[in-house]
């Protein structure tokens, strides 16, 4: 009965980007950010931050998983029982994630063979459940795609971030191209193997090799959260 | 030996956590005291030893292309490949709910050490991640899958026990304030990670 009641009382209309709605895509980026603040999702945004192009892909799918998956269970919120909402939640996350997979398969092939496995794991990618049962569940659909589209993008920040980092040092490229010269037996624009080292490489330098290595993610993304608690204070836990 | 070489791979060479970062959420979540982490261990090592096995048979008996054929030869042609994911996970949450109530019915005790981990398993990505790596790596038997999935909740176990106990510990040191609690848990698995890797080539 309540429930009803409430519906009646006339709610004085709320502009699409309020002060509230416009936090719920700013907090994420910073002071709740998923990754560094909430601990969400951190399996996949280690895993493939080895070059920025898997990672802005990945950031695009868990962006459109996390807002679509918002949007529905938000719609679907009243009609979900709640004993079984975390298969029913799972199975809509599910759903999305095979358009993802599908679709990746056949527009960037290449991508979605690097990405492997963890375009499946987005299904269980914390950020996603987290945010459907901490938001989704209790919030309109608006709002309800706003938080999605701004997790998804305090996540792919910091993804973007880290596989900067990594590309430049490990493997002294971004988005692919070379940033410091050729390497001997690098692949030329005319399809050639390069026989001498330009660039940088001539004078001696040489890729950290440790930087394409699993640890160094993990490494590299305590070095943020270290920069950013280190000017946001008030994220340091006691 | 095959049963042996796979086994030791899965838990140091090819490490949930170190090698892939699978289940991290629950590892840093749960890693404050060594005792949860151990309950927490044993349950992934338990939920792993199951579901891999069946989604083993799930794959290679219904999802596969051409594995339905035991069903008709008119099924031979059929691929439905597109569907695992969402097979995989229907079949781990089902069996994580199952699991939790045969535990409690029939061992009390355990359930109560075990019990209120098992649901934060479903959406554990290591269980996924183990479904999807067997699906990937192609095992030939049923006994190798299982092989692979205890080895990989042992490997998981091992690391949150380690980290577990690292953290007890490193509660008394004066570590930089920003860095406290989940930055340098980071940076200590990071190191763990690199010594793990010099397990890499160990063949048996």
């Amino acid at each position: 009965m309540s429930a009803v009641a409430a519906e009646k009382v006339k709610e004085p209309k709320e502009p699409l980007f309020s002060k509230k709605n416009k936090a719920l895509i700013s907090n994420p980026l910073d002071d709740d950010n998923p990754i560094t603040v909430q601990v969400l999702g951190i399996c996949s945004a280690l895993a493939i931050t080895v070059q920025v192009k898997q990672a802005f892909v990945m950031t695009l799918s868990v962006m459109f998983v996390t807002a679509a998956g918002n949007v529905i269970v938000s719609l679907m919120r009243n009609y979900i029982p709640n004993r079984i909402r975390i298969i029913v939640q799972l199975v809509i996350v599910a759903a999305l994630v095979i358009l993802v997979d599908q679709v990746l398969k056949a527009y960037v092939y290449d991508v979605s063979k690097a990405l492997s496995v963890f375009v499946g794991l987005i299904i269980t990618n914390c950020i996603i459940m987290g945010r459907l049962e901490a938001f989704a569940l209790a919030n309109k659909p608006w709002p309800a795609f706003l938080d999605g589209i701004g997790n998804g993008l305090g996540y792919g920040m910091i993804l973007i971030l880290v596989s900067v980092f990594r590309e430049i040092l490990g493997s002294g490229k971004i988005w692919g191209i070379n940033l410091f010269g050729n390497k001997v037996g690098a692949l030329l624009s005319d399809g050639s193997l390069a026989t001498e080292a330009t660039g940088l490489y001539a004078l001696g330098y040489v890729d950290n090799g440790l930087m394409i290595l699993p640890p160094m993610a993990l490494i590299t993304v305590g070095a943020i959260i270290w920069v950013q608690r280190a000017r946001n204070t008030k994220l340091i836990e006691a | 030996m095959e049963y042996v070489n796979i086994f030791v791979k899965a838990i140091f060479i090819e490490n949930m956590i170190f090698a892939y970062f699978l289940g991290m959420c629950s590892y840093l979540a749960v890693s404050k005291t060594v005792k949860t982490g151990v309950g927490l261990g044993a349950a992934v090592i338990f939920v792993l030893g199951i579901t891999v096995p069946v989604n083993y048979l799930m794959e290679n008996y219904v999802l596969k292309e051409g594995a339905l054929s035991w069903l008709s030869p008119q099924f031979a042609t059929m691929d439905l490949s597109f569907l695992s994911f969402i097979m995989f996970i229907a079949i781990i949450a089902a069996l994580v709910q199952l699991v939790e109530m045969a535990v409690e019915k029939f061992a009390p005790a355990l359930y109560a050490s075990l019990g209120i981990f098992l649901p934060l398993i479903a959406v554990n990505c290591s269980i996924l991640g183990g479904a999807l790596f067997m699906q990937e790596r192609q095992y030939a038997t049923v006994g190798e899958a299982t092989v692979f999935g205890l080895g990989s909740g042992v490997g998981w176990f091992l690391a949150i026990v380690a980290i577990a106990a690292i953290r007890e510990k490193i509660r008394y040191s004066s570590v930089p304030k920003p860095l406290r609690g989940l930055g340098i848990t980071f940076i200590i698995t990071g190191l763990m990670g690199i010594a793990f890797m010099s397990f890499m080539g160990i063949e048996l």
